[in-house]
């Protein structure tokens, strides 16, 4: 009974117009705290998805409510069909992997070790360490460039390796959907591009379904495939980049005057804030 | 006992694995932790079994356990001597799983049940049977575990907001200590001077005059919980990851956490009704533990071993020191365990942590 064996036919059988994970009709709340109500988005199969939106916007909240870390207080997400919540937990881990905002190492834990702790959702009491864990765990590392990293301490890394290390626990999950939450916050820019490139491999190269929530708009237009604008817990715009930035949407959604121009290295939307000057003009004009 | 990062060395971890697919994860540096501790606390228990005001030799005790002494040696070892000393080994066991469990789900070496109150939940039972019922000594065991198992729901229940977290039980848990605490001294005061003798004595934590009464509820209460707890253990793995990183893993976090609990505040509060409030040792055993294992993780096992070694040895060192029964082993655990505490908080200032 290999687990990823049986991912690998789920994917096949539910090969469909009907996208694998979708939230419908969701309200979603802290306590009494609404974020978003009636909220549905539909994650197209193979793509990179990414939502973006004004802080506090619940593009945070949707992600978590996709992957089961909250639950809505009306409506359903949906998972190849089902209701999330109602499948069983290492059944929904070995389909949907999530690398939160921050995750906490032991402490004292090799990368190997953290990595390997990935492998969770395929194991059980009596089948704790296959070869196939290892073959998976040498892979995932191998991906995300940190194999000569295996038996250093997480906790010596720069933060730069040690966000490829998460990914890498995240990976060798083997999950077909991999949900991220801001996974370049805290990073120099260097090392954003660096992760988001290695998303962009991720999806590309492996066709696995990616669903990202990121700050920068620009990085956003850049590596997403699909878009999905969010403010005040509603979707205002959603689809192909080059389809949908543009300076009255970045103004809508962020209030924000800007002009939206080619990106010269990749040709996708570049935007480009007002000056201060102009900005205060239009501010005095209406 | 500061670990260099220089001499840390990568983890030898081997997996056992069967043609049927079929494996188990050794951690061998552990396993080998765990044999160690065990050689010890045995060995320890047969010197204690030995020592007191007839003394036996380490040879003649272990004949008599197998069945070979006289009938003097057969009447001090196996109905006087023996059920102290597994009382001992099981409350050390307990308070050492006990102990990890609750630092573990907490991820607080400080979320301990010393520092929670569960010593004082269980004093405050004991002395209410004292003082207010004038019980006997079956009645302060029930009592004991009845005020445990109070103090733990109650810490369970006020600290529990979407998930326990680290600090907030360390907090709560300083807070019903403190409450409890004055309950204690109030009942005290109220009590005759034979009740407040009977009382302090309790109080201390002390294994003299346990027998087989004592053994049997301890050990079948092990016999159920430690297997429950450690076929758990993997999940509880993931759990030290924090919340969203082990529910994303496919661990249900809230049923396992409370299970853990549950297990850990039977488990310390049983001990605690058996021995009286042995301090201490569910806070160092975990962590000392952790030092020699040098393994990330709760380390439940060698924890267990661990809390079971240094009761015993603690007893010993009591007994060997100070004539038998002179000196109740909760004076020495304290003793020890106090300087540990302070010395795991200035480490943990220095690190800035607290």
């Amino acid at each position: 009974m290999t687990a990823a064996g049986r991912t690998d036919r789920t994917l096949d059988n539910r090969r469909s117009t009907v996208n694998r994970l979708s939230a419908e009709d969701v309200t979603l709340a802290y306590d009494q705290r609404v974020i978003a109500e009636q909220l549905s988005v539909e994650i197209p199969d193979s793509s990179f998805t990414v939502i973006v939106g004004p802080n506090a916007c619940g593009k945070s909240t949707l992600l978590r409510a996709l992957s089961r870390m909250l639950k809505p207080t009306q409506g359903r997400v949906l998972l190849d069909g089902q209701v999330i919540q109602s499948m069983p937990a290492k059944k929904v881990a070995r389909t949907l992997g999530l690398l939160p905002q921050s995750s906490i190492a032991p402490d004292g834990i090799t990368v190997g070790d953290l990595v390997g702790r990935g492998r969770y959702p395929h194991q059980g009491l009596l089948r704790q360490w296959s070869t196939e864990d290892e073959r998976v765990v040498q892979e995932s590392m191998a991906q995300t460039g940190v194999v000569e990293l295996a038996d250093r301490y997480v906790d010596e890394l720069s933060g730069g390796q040690r966000q490829r290390v998460w990914i890498a626990m995240a990976l060798a999950q083997q999950t077909p959907l991999l949900l991220l939450d801001e996974p370049t916050t805290y990073l120099d820019i260097q090392h954003q591009i660096d992760v988001l490139d290695l998303c962009a491999e991720l999806h590309e190269e492996q066709g696995r379904t990616l669903v990202a929530v990121l700050h920068d708009l620009n990085h956003a237009a850049r590596y997403a495939t699909h878009l999905i604008a969010l403010k005040g817990g509603s979707v205002i715009a959603e689809g192909a980049p080059s389809d949908i930035v543009t300076a009255e949407l970045v103004e809508e959604v962020f209030g924000l005057r800007c002009q939206v121009i080619d990106d010269p290295e990749t040709g996708t939307p570049l935007v480009v804030p007002a000056a201060r000057k102009a900005r205060a003009v239009v501010g005095e004009a209406s | 006992m500061k670990t260099n990062r220089a001499e840390r060395s990568p983890r030898a971890n081997r997996a056992v694995r069967t043609p049927g697919g079929l494996s188990v994860r050794l951690d061998v540096r552990a396993l080998v932790v765990v044999l160690l501790l065990l050689a010890a606390a045995l060995a320890a228990s047969v010197v204690l079994i030995g020592t007191g005001d007839f003394p036996i030799s380490a040879g003649d005790v272990l004949k008599t356990l197998m069945g070979g002494g006289n009938a003097g040696q057969e009447f001090i070892v196996n109905e006087l001597r023996l059920p102290r000393v597994l009382v001992g080994l099981l409350v050390g066991a307990s308070l050492g799983l006990g102990g990890a469990l609750f630092q573990a789900v907490s991820r607080n070496p400080l979320g301990s049940p010393d520092i929670l109150g569960l010593g004082q939940g269980a004093t405050a039972g004991a002395l209410t049977v004292i003082v207010v019922f004038s019980g006997s000594a079956g009645d302060i065991t029930v009592g004991a575990l009845v005020g445990g198992l109070g103090a733990g729901l109650a810490i369970y229940l006020l600290a529990w907001k979407q998930g326990v977290h680290g600090y907030r039980l360390v907090l709560v848990g300083i807070g019903v200590s403190a409450i409890l605490t004055a309950v204690n001294g109030y009942l005290l005061t109220k009590s005759t001077i034979t009740e407040a003798a009977q009382a302090v004595v309790w109080m201390t934590g002390s294994l003299s005059g346990r027998d087989w009464e004592q053994v049997w509820p301890l050990l079948w209460l092990c016999a159920v919980l430690v297997p429950l707890v450690l076929c758990n253990a993997r999940a509880l793995r993931m759990m030290e990851m924090g919340d969203d990183v082990s529910n994303a893993l496919g661990v249900r976090v809230e049923r396992t956490r409370a299970l853990l609990m549950v297990a850990a505040v039977l488990l310390t509060a049983s001990a605690t009704a058996a021995a009286g409030p042995v301090g201490f040792v569910a806070l160092t055993a975990p962590q000392l533990a952790r030092r020699l294992t040098r393994s990330p993780g709760p380390n439940l096992l060698p924890s267990l071993c661990m809390g079971a070694a240094l009761l015993v040895m603690a007893d010993l060192l009591s007994q060997k020191v100070f004539g038998a029964d002179q000196m109740p082993v909760g004076v020495v655990t304290g003793v020890l365990g106090g300087v540990y505490l302070l010395w795991l908080l200035v480490t943990e200032r220095k690190a800035g942590r607290i």
